[in-house]
């Protein structure tokens, strides 16, 4: 073992206990260790109906229409990886490291392993994932697809992701994270670390769909290099324990730019706690963080952070919450911070009900008071994922409509 | 088609108006004149139901059916219409969308906007960054969409520009004139309409049948609606106030 795992390894075994800084606190010991082999999946549509459904319900296609590829996580076991589209690298995060020899160069690079409990576990237990690259000025011609599903219960997955988007190149990710039907209880865990190198742009969304009993706890950093683009679509619509997550994107190189979405709906029972994060540390980067909420009885937090060291930054973060029953709570907290002078970031951030003179002025137009209210709902949502693929937006208004009415 | 009778509003304990009797029969144009603050979007929003109006005498009759106390969309769905003066910003929602939902997926969109050159604003969403001429054509062409019996327009010219008064005037015209064959069926298939006009302007587009005067939160007098613009244009409100203590 070489000096740096060694310290990597030392580092993370003093962190086994440390809590995450923000949301609730999983006793790790409860769950199982998720299952580290799997029958492969030759085929996503030899699968049950139901695990078909389940997979559709996150963006992921069984059929692979309209994918440059696929990748299934089962547990902690890469089951299914195909691919049709020469200009992407896609396998598993195991069978990357093994063919080169450099990514240990770009693995925990990121993501620090003693960040909290969450990343220690996952380092420790040398957790698989998915591994996308796109090579120097090539672009994939679809979206790469990759599924991360919790397929046992009690059990806590633990993933590890990494995404390389080279000089120039160009790349579209749609990743669901979903439990099986019937898994109502578990952990996930995720790391996910991606460059996106000069003039390189990466377009990710990430639908997720778990269940009552789920703790959900991803770890995500980007480093945007010059000229660069990272645009994130974060979906989070049905019922789950709790999800803390804090994304951050570290703008490195001059004139990156980056735009996060967040939509989410907090049901009973449910504490969301999300975060978007932009550092600024170059000059002439932009940033723009977008956040629509509803609680419908949940808990949820929305934060934002700035922080701002390099002239010219300019940055832009909105928090949105709809509250539409007395049980649930949106907070907002949106953090700005300036550390050179001639830098631009503003935030605005609004908490409360739907406005009734909204509500009226359709119901005047003749929809009913929950038409009304329904489109209104809609329209709040559809705010927080402008921008993406037409044909992606289709697929999340529909699960929008299903989530948010069960229709 | 429509008659208020005796009808007392308030708003946050405050009364806005007071024992105010006024009809619009089927076919008829009738205007709504007064100053500023008299409360004459306050009859009309009392009128389409919103709900900050809060009625606490009298009654509003559509058809001879009292709808005092219905909810807005039952009364959209017996025909009423109305054309806000400043409707809020529908953030996320395209006009399109709208304007679908309002003919119930009857009318095309894009067909109707064109008449009402308004097609680029399809994909906009409704009211965020309008002018103020935007506005009025948006309200025209959710209208047209609806399709209702009885228009209740606040102020149309408002804020329009002289080029744009003559396209909201004539669209106007061509909506209270839809079903009709010609102007003798006008008590009969005509559209109705409740206009609240400052200036006049569109009165050169829409033959008015009778104005009434609403001052102090109650109507001073009704009659014919040219005569009345010129005295108003003459002498101003203040005579109304003592035209009817002279009473």
């Amino acid at each position: 073992m070489q000096a740096d795992e060694m310290s990597l390894k030392k580092r993370a075994e003093s962190a086994v206990d440390k809590k995450a800084s923000f949301g609730e606190d999983f006793e790790l010991e409860k769950y199982e260790e998720g299952s580290k082999v799997s029958k492969p999946i030759e085929d996503l549509q030899s699968l049950d109906e139901e695990s078909k459904r389940t997979l559709l319900q996150v963006g992921v296609i069984p059929s692979e229409e309209g994918r440059s590829g696929s990748l299934l996580v089962l547990d902690n076991a890469v089951s299914h990886s195909s691919l049709k589209d020469e200009n992407v690298e896609l396998m598993s995060t195991h069978k990357a490291m093994e063919k080169y020899e450099w990514l240990k160069d770009y693995s925990w690079k990121l993501v620090q392993v003693d960040a909290d409990k969450y990343t220690a576990k996952t380092y420790l237990e040398d957790a698989d994932g998915y591994f996308i690259r796109v090579p120097e000025g090539k672009k994939s011609s679809m979206p790469v697809q990759t599924c991360l599903m919790l397929g046992s219960k009690k059990a806590a997955q633990t993933v590890h992701n990494i995404i390389i988007v080279e000089e120039g190149a160009s790349l579209d990710i749609i990743t669901g994270c979903t439990s099986r039907k019937g898994v109502e209880e578990g952990l996930h865990l995720g790391i996910s670390e991606m460059y996106i190198k000069k003039g390189a742009t990466l377009n990710f969304t990430m639908i997720h769909n778990w269940a009552e009993q789920i703790g959900v706890r991803p770890r995500t950093v980007v480093h945007v290099e010059e000229g660069g683009t990272y645009v994130s679509n974060y979906i989070c619509l049905k019922p789950v324990r709790s999800v803390q997550t804090y994304p951050t994107v570290r703008l490195e190189g001059k004139g990156a730019v980056t735009r996060l979405n967040t939509i989410a709906i907090a049901h009973a029972g449910s504490e969301l706690d999300l975060g978007s994060r932009a550092i600024f540390n170059a000059p002439g980067t932009r940033a723009e963080l977008i956040s629509r909420t509803i609680t419908i009885g949940g808990k949820l937090i929305a934060r934002g952070e700035m922080i701002g060291n390099a002239k010219g930054a300019k940055g832009h973060l909105e928090c949105k919450g709809l509250v539409l029953t007395d049980k649930g709570s949106q907070l907002a907290i949106p953090i700005l911070e300036a550390n050179v002078d001639d830098i631009e970031l503003t935030h605005e951030a609004a908490v409360g009900k739907i406005a009734k003179d909204q509500v009226e002025y359709l119901m005047a137009r003749g929809l009913t008071e929950d038409e009304a209210v329904g489109m209104i709902i809609r329209g709040f949502l559809d705010v927080g994922i402008r921008g993406i693929p037409e044909e992606l937006r289709e697929e999340i208004e529909n699960t929008i409509t299903q989530a948010a009415f069960g229709t | 088609m429509l008659k208020i009778e005796d009808l007392t509003v308030e708003v946050n304990g405050k009364t806005l108006l007071h024992d105010v009797n006024l009809e619009v029969e089927r076919g008829y144009t009738n205007v709504l004149f007064g100053p500023n603050g008299a409360g004459k979007s306050a009859l009309m929003r009392t009128i389409m139901g919103f709900s900050e109006y809060r009625i606490v005498k009298g009654r509003i009759l559509f058809n001879g059916e009292d709808i005092t106390h219905l909810p807005i969309d039952e009364r959209a769905r017996r025909g009423l219409g109305i054309m806000m003066q400043r409707p809020p910003d529908m953030s996320g929602i395209k006009l399109r969308d709208l304007v679908k939902v309002a003919s119930k997926g009857k009318k095309d969109p894009e067909t109707l906007a064109e008449n009402l050159d308004m097609k680029r604003f399809l994909d906009r969403d409704v009211n965020v960054g309008f002018s103020g001429g935007e506005i009025k054509r948006s309200e025209l062409l959710q209208l047209a969409a609806q399709n209702p019996k009885l228009y209740l327009l606040d102020e149309p010219e408002s804020g329009v520009d002289l080029v744009s008064i003559e396209q909201v005037g004539l669209t106007i015209k061509g909506l209270l004139a839809e079903g009709m064959d010609c102007p003798g069926e006008r008590c009969t298939k005509g559209k109705s309409a409740l206009i609240i006009t400052h200036t006049g302007q569109v009165l050169d587009y829409v033959q008015a049948d009778r104005g009434y005067i609403l001052c102090n939160g109650t109507v001073m007098c009704s009659g014919n609606p040219m005569k009345m613009l010129e005295e108003i244009k003459n002498k101003g409100y203040e005579e109304c106030v003592t035209c009817r203590l002279m009473k």
